[in-house]
């Protein structure tokens, strides 16, 4: 059929540099760029908190409370001298700087997303690389991912948190479990696919053993989907702290996130809804540039899985 | 009928199409010219990179995106030119004056519609045929390519028949409407060579009674042979000579054609010496069967891919299976090298009992057997250097980087390409040359037996010839046992000493490749020589020099 049109130009060509044109390629993905440099800002933003003129974000101020953005009122420093602060964001009901605890509330997400997406594709290869390769722990493996794929993932997480006590471990823990099962499935589906390939099929004739055949022939073939699949679990890990958050059964509500943050200005949304615009929109750029981010990778490093879906 | 041998169906003058920049060359065809007359089989022979389904898919107005027509016509029964068709225009001649067949008949169905339905689609798009009026023609035409029971068919789904009916019913949906020109693209090379031939026959019958001319894509000059009223054969997109059949195949002038009819084998094996290296490889009663033993769920079916097979080569000798797909050749190459276990069976390889290896024992095995798959695009990682590919082997065991680096380089040289290109990747080169990479990372094994499963299958006939003379030399000069897996007759005769026909999992046919192809006793291998395409054409041959 076509395949004399497509190999004409190929064969004998003279060799393209794979990887150097692949990471020129994303850089040139319009998504990729915006994507990534608002995912870049939010980054800086949340290490750079203590300069950006924020105060403590856990700090109480009973007689400022529920303050419209701009309000200002006069803060004693630390040296004894008294200086004006302007509530950016306004205040929330308990007199916290919302604009303080916003760009704080970035370095949890933040913490998060990466350490869910880097614990999940490290499990998640390692068990769909066995369950891939070794034929008998297919089966097995694969029904008790399907069972932990059926539990609702809130509710895991609720229960996770209620069994130990809140914190940052916990909520990592709890999202962390439901995406697992969906790297396997990836793994295990690339595997499948790659071990059926002759140039494996020769690695085992030439008594290539299995760790070293899994290591040098098949991994290498995982890494591009798995960059991409990274980023969606990022943002997905991002968002469900959020939702933890709000529901109270997250972060403890001290600790500014943007969920917390969001949670804490519910009850008066009608009156002062800057307490959930702003984080609502720190959250949704993030998972949104996260999002891009992904979906520009996965067309430049994966052209295969892009036409798929 | 008009009278055929006058009316010009297809006119192609002069058609250039350019490949985009960037590309090995700068034309996919350069002025070329191609006519079809009515009643008329012209096959295109070249080989991959030729243009010649440039050609074919610019006819039907479906050249690739990027590649664009820069001159010529491309007539139509003398008054429409294609290139010139609206894109309206272009979707009312597909059908009703050319129709085309591919080569996947797999991938050319729709496979949630039903047979019946898609062959309707063309009566339903280009006439105002009533649903009735529509099923009796429809039923017309299944009949009129000879397919079985025709009311069943109508109402199957594709994955329901098999490739061959598949290739029927792409026949009959492009015949529907009469077109005055019919383009079949490679249309037999997917299938088996039995299917093949009632294919073949059936366009040709199909040409002779309707007078369609017919413009026939092939590398196979075997197809040439058998079905070609005239023959154009392209070279790097240009048209190198055209003529007769007779003209073409027996008195070709060009020195490419010439090239290539020599290079497609012979059916003559040479004759028979036998062979007094001791036994490598004995094969006892080898049983493979697949099947589940049904967990929970169904279950339950059988299949013997395998069937009590008996094998023996010596070393020096060349033993060829031969059978179509699905008749089990590739599994018993698969479990000699114990990529799969055998259900059943005794294996010995230099005497030494593989059937009960221990996982040790099996390292052993790996370095004795040693394979060559058939698909060289994928048979090498394409993200590691060649040199890394042949030197992974040794170095599992235990041979420094140092050493098996040199046995690389002297590989290298050994199968003809230069030892400075072990540090290039597998894209760099061509498909005869990874296969060659391919026996130089098996040799570098120092094998005792190497099994070549369809390792010429992919490649150009040229190509094809040349890799099968490098295995006939590395054979004899590494002393070698050789187990040959084939589908195609004429590459079984031009390489092997014995020959083993398979059908349906077991041996039905075994003997020296010259008893053999001279007398052929079992029905099967008989049916097997009688649809080798061109069969007695090229037996007529001239050897060409």
């Amino acid at each position: 059929m076509t395949t004399d049109v497509a190999n004409a130009p190929a064969e004998e060509a003279p060799a393209p540099r794979r990887k150097a044109s692949a990471i020129r390629g994303a850089l040139r993905n319009p998504s990729v760029i915006i994507g990534g440099v608002i995912v870049l800002l939010i980054a800086l933003l949340s290490i750079a908190a203590p300069r950006l003129g924020t105060i403590d974000p856990a700090e109480i101020n009973p007689a400022f409370r529920n303050k419209k953005p701009g309000a200002e009122r006069t803060i004693r420093n630390d040296d004894g001298t008294q200086s004006k602060y302007e509530h950016r964001f306004g205040t929330d009901s308990l007199g916290r700087d919302v604009y303080s605890r916003v760009i704080y509330g970035g370095r949890v997400s933040l913490i998060i997303g990466v350490t869910v997406a880097a614990l999940s594709i490290a499990i998640g290869l390692i068990i769909g690389m066995i369950a891939g390769y070794i034929r008998w722990l297919d089966g097995p493996i694969m029904r008790v991912m399907d069972g932990l794929m059926a539990i609702p993932a809130i509710l895991l997480a609720m229960g996770v948190v209620s069994l130990s006590r809140a914190g940052l471990m916990a909520v990592v823990i709890a999202i962390l479990i439901p995406e697992v099962p969906r790297v396997v499935r990836l793994v295990r589906a690339i595997v499948l696919s790659i071990r059926e390939e002759p140039y494996v099929e020769a690695a085992i004739t030439l008594g290539t053993p299995t760790p070293v055949l899994l290591f040098r022939h098949v991994l290498p073939n995982t890494i591009a989907p798995l960059i991409v699949q990274a980023t969606f679990i990022c943002a997905s890990a991002i968002l469900v702290e959020a939702i933890l958050s709000f529901l109270g059964i997250g972060i403890p509500p001290d600790v500014p996130t943007w969920g917390n943050i969001m949670a804490e200005g519910r009850s008066l949304f009608r009156v002062y809804p800057h307490n959930i615009l702003y984080p609502g929109i720190f959250l949704a750029l993030a998972v949104l540039a996260i999002n891009m981010l992904g979906d520009g990778l996965r067309d430049t490093l994966d052209p295969r899985f892009a036409k798929r879906v | 009928m008009l009278s055929p041998a006058t009316r010009t169906v297809l006119d192609v003058r002069n058609m250039t199409v350019e490949l985009p920049s960037g590309a090995d060359r700068k034309y996919a065809v350069e002025n070329i010219n191609i006519s079809v007359k009515a009643g008329e089989i012209v096959c295109v022979v070249g080989e991959s990179g030729s243009g010649k389904s440039v050609t074919a898919f610019n006819v039907m107005g479906l050249l690739p995106r990027g590649l664009k027509t820069t001159q010529g016509q491309i007539l139509l029964e003398d008054d429409e030119d294609v290139l010139k068709a609206s894109p309206e225009r272009l979707r009312d001649l597909r059908g009703t004056r050319m129709a085309m067949i591919f080569q996947e008949p797999m991938t050319a169905l729709n496979p949630v519609m039903r047979v019946g339905e898609q062959i309707a689609e063309v009566l339903q798009i280009h006439t105002d045929m009533s649903g009735a009026e529509r099923r009796k023609r429809v039923l017309e035409m299944l009949k009129l390519v000879h397919l079985p029971d025709p009311e069943r068919l109508i109402d199957a789904y594709p994955h329901q028949v098999s490739g061959g009916q598949r290739q029927r019913i792409m026949i009959a949906a492009a015949l529907t409407l009469d077109p005055g020109l019919l383009i079949a693209d490679e249309p037999t090379t997917a299938l088996d060579v039995t299917t093949q031939a009632r294919i073949l026959q059936l366009v040709r019958e199909m040409q002779e009674r309707r007078g369609t001319g017919v413009l026939f894509i092939t590398h196979d000059f075997g197809v040439v042979a058998e079905i070609a009223d005239r023959v154009v054969v392209m070279q790097k997109g240009h048209v190198v000579e055209q003529g007769t059949r007779d003209e073409i195949l027996r008195r070709p002038q060009q020195p490419y054609t010439k090239m290539l009819i020599a290079s497609v084998p012979s059916i003559k094996p040479p004759p028979y010496v036998a062979p007094r290296g001791d036994v490598i490889l004995s094969a006892k009663r080898l049983n493979k069967t697949y099947g589940k033993k049904g967990f929970l769920f169904g279950g339950g079916r059988v299949v013997h891919a395998v069937k009590d097979v008996d094998l023996d080569v010596r070393r020096g000798e060349t033993l060829g299976i031969v059978g179509e797909s699905g008749s089990g050749k590739s599994t018993v190459a698969r479990c000699i090298s114990r990529l799969v276990e055998p259900t059943s069976g005794h294996i010995e390889i230099a005497g030494q009992d593989m059937s009960k290896l221990s996982s040790t024992g099996l390292r052993d095995l790996r370095r004795t057997v040693q394979v060559v798959f058939q698909d060289p695009y994928r048979s090498l990682n394409p993200r590691r250097q060649i040199g890394a590919s042949i030197i992974e082997g040794p170095m599992n065991f235990g041979l420094s980087r140092a050493d098996a680096v040199a046995r690389a380089r002297r590989l290298m040289g050994e199968v003809g390409l230069s030892p400075d290109a072990l540090d290039r990747y597998p894209h760099q080169f061509s498909g005869g040359q990874r296969q060659r990479i391919c026996i130089a990372r098996a040799l570098a094994m120092e094998p005792l037996l190497l099994i070549g499963d369809e390792p010429v299958s992919a490649l150009d006939v040229s190509v094809q010839a040349q890799v099968l003379e490098l295995l006939a030399e590395v054979k004899k000069k590494f002393d070698l046992a050789l187990l040959f897996i084939t589908h195609d007759l004429r590459v079984a005769a031009q390489i092997c000493d014995r020959v083993a026909v398979m059908k349906q999992g077991e041996i039905v046919e075994q003997g020296t490749a010259e008893a053999l192809f001279a007398n052929p006793q079992h029905p099967y291998t008989k049916e097997l020589f009688d649809a080798a395409p061109g069969r007695d054409f090229m037996a007529t041959l001239e050897p060409v020099a």
